[in-house]
């Protein structure tokens, strides 16, 4: 890293007017960012490798996302517009903290729009609309190791992945279809990264990993409290892992989403009363609301188009 | 190492502080051939053999073995990747207590797949096939399949280890104790089938027991071992029928006649 771009980000960004006082630009302080960016760079440099990093104490409990946090604190700068998401929705306690949180300590522009946002920070989703070239998406990873729930033993976990030997890996999956007739992991589903690493995509639904194969953003993973950082560069082959006769595959939805009418989009079952009344709605509230706002209406808002509002 | 030998170890030492596990033990292994390592508890015959499956570094000597491909390759100079396909792929290692060697919370099934999942086995219904056949060959009802071995009696534990052990066709087997802690009548099966898998597929065999019957029954050549040491060594009709070593002479004539 160039002793420029180091004192770019360090100095008083523009923009960052109302950013709050007696904080570094973006909470961390430099000699942090310095340490993260060589584990993402390194992490780069061995896509889908476990690099480990002296993981901080965050003004947040761990699983509420200190590793994307601290990803994100490393990597963004002045001119990035952030948006954050939980389990696909821009406005869940989660997302709206994180996003306030980099508002006040950095002064960055942020936004609900997928294709707006120069840096993504998700928990749990990859956002429905095609991701670009130059946009950086930082996951929260609670456990980064595949291997964790077959070997606990981490110095045996990193021999086996130096020696590239996952075949307990497929032992999981072996004994899925042996018990259901099907693999029936459903969520944080194993990858092969580049060919080479199985990694673990955080617990996205399996719904979402054909989009990590050649995405043309960058995929950053953090787990704050696991203090492992890896990634997915762009135009990365990510292969979910599958056996011949049980080719790997994603969720199907019966109906389309309730609001917008979408389908082949990852939707969200909501309980609407306690007489087996249910609903289908996106998972992503902002492809759900551009596409409301597009004029696509679902079952539930056919004929209703004055009463948006009480949705939104 | 000699024409034609598997396996050649040379003055295999190993010591535990001043204590010695086993002391300067040297032999020769040829293909299809079984070799019992007897002697008392305490007497090094398991130090010795997990110095073999290279699970313990020897304090001195070597041991050479020789590859699929004609190679002769020094065990503790391959690196550990090397080691370790080795031993998945060409070796197998039965132990006494099958819960060390098997995965108790994955099916039967899963237990005989896993080895061809390591080597790159990736259809399911081949990795079935396969192990069905090999339970059907360790007299393992195939309808249990999917039932963990925590449900198998200790016999059939035995006999799964020896599916998983052999499904990838090794040429090379330990064995440590394998019948110990089975009732008379299941450990007669059980040696049955070993006697027959051993002669069907060639396998060389190393076999550690403190039970003479089970080595006279399995074994072409047998090594006694006393205080880390080989003390007699021979065919194993000739050392059991007239046993040369005092030592020797006590172990054979403390084995109660049935």
């Amino acid at each position: 890293m160039s002793a420029e771009t180091t004192i770019e980000t360090a100095g008083a960004p523009r923009g960052a007017a109302d950013a709050a006082t007696g904080y570094n630009f973006a909470y961390l302080d430099e000699q942090t960012k310095r340490m993260i960016r060589r584990a993402i760079l390194k992490g780069i440099a061995i896509p889908g490798y476990q690099v480990p990093f002296a993981s901080r104490e965050m003004p947040m409990p761990y699983g509420w996302g200190t590793g994307g946090v601290q990803v994100t604190a490393s990597v963004i700068g002045p001119d990035d517009v952030l948006k954050v998401i939980d389990q696909g929705s821009d406005d869940t306690t989660n997302a709206v903290s994180i996003r306030k949180f980099f508002a006040r300590t950095a002064g960055v522009a942020t936004t609900t729009h997928t294709a707006e946002a120069t840096m993504i920070q998700t928990r749990h989703r990859i956002p429905e609309a095609p991701l670009r070239e130059g946009q950086i998406l930082v996951y929260q990873v609670p456990i980064p190791e595949p291997l964790r729930l077959l070997e606990p033993r981490e110095t045996e976990t990193r021999t086996l992945h130096a020696l590239a030997e996952y075949g307990v890996m497929h032992v999981k999956l072996y004994e899925d279809i042996a018990q259901h007739g099907h693999i029936a992991k459903t969520y944080d589903y194993p990858v092969e990264v580049n060919g080479r690493y199985v990694m673990a995509p955080s617990p996205t639904p399996k719904f979402d990993n054909p989009k990590m194969e050649m995405s043309p953003a960058l995929q950053l993973f953090g787990a704050g409290r696991e203090q492992r950082i890896y990634a997915v560069p762009p135009y990365t082959r990510v292969r979910s892992l599958d056996f011949e006769d049980h080719p790997f595959t994603i969720q199907r939805f019966a109906e389309p989403c309730a609001l917008c009418a979408a389908t082949g989009v990852y939707l969200d079952e909501v309980v609407l009363d306690d007489r087996g009344g249910r609903m289908f709605v996106c998972s992503d509230s902002d492809h759900c609301e551009e596409r409301r706002a597009a004029g696509h209406r679902g079952t539930m808002l056919a004929g209703a188009a004055g009463t948006e509002n009480d949705h939104a | 190492m000699r024409e034609g030998a598997l396996l050649e170890a040379r003055g295999l030492t190993k010591l535990y502080g001043p204590h010695v596990g086993c002391a300067d033990v040297s032999f020769d292994l040829f293909p299809g051939e079984v070799l019992a390592i007897v002697g008392e508890s305490g007497s090094g015959k398991s130090t010795l053999l997990s110095v073999l499956s290279t699970e313990m570094e020897p304090s001195d000597g070597a041991v050479s073995y020789r590859m699929r491909d004609g190679a002769v390759e020094s065990l503790f100079d391959l690196d550990e990747a090397r080691r370790r396909v080795l031993m998945r792929t060409d070796w197998g290692f039965i132990r006494q207590d099958a819960a060390q060697g098997l995965r108790m919370r994955v099916s039967a099934g899963g237990n005989v797949g896993e080895r061809l999942m390591a080597v790159g086995q990736r259809h399911y219904g081949k990795i079935r096939a396969s192990a069905e056949d090999w339970l059907a060959r360790v007299e393992i009802d195939v309808a249990r399949i999917d039932d963990k071995p925590t449900t198998f009696s200790g016999g059939m534990r035995q006999r799964l280890q020896i599916a998983r052990n052999l499904v990838t066709h090794p040429r090379l087997v330990l064995m440590d104790e394998p019948t110990s802690g089975l009732d008379v009548s299941v450990q007669a099966r059980l040696l049955d089938l070993i006697r027959g898998l051993v002669a069907e597929l060639g396998l060389a065999v190393i076999i550690v027991t403190h039970d003479l019957a089970v080595a006279r029954l399995l074994s072409h050549r047998i090594m006694v071992m006393r205080h880390g040491r080989v003390i007699e060594t021979g065919l194993t009709d000739q050392v059991l029928d007239d046993p040369h070593e005092p030592y020797t002479q006590l172990l054979v004539s403390s084995v109660l006649a049935a």
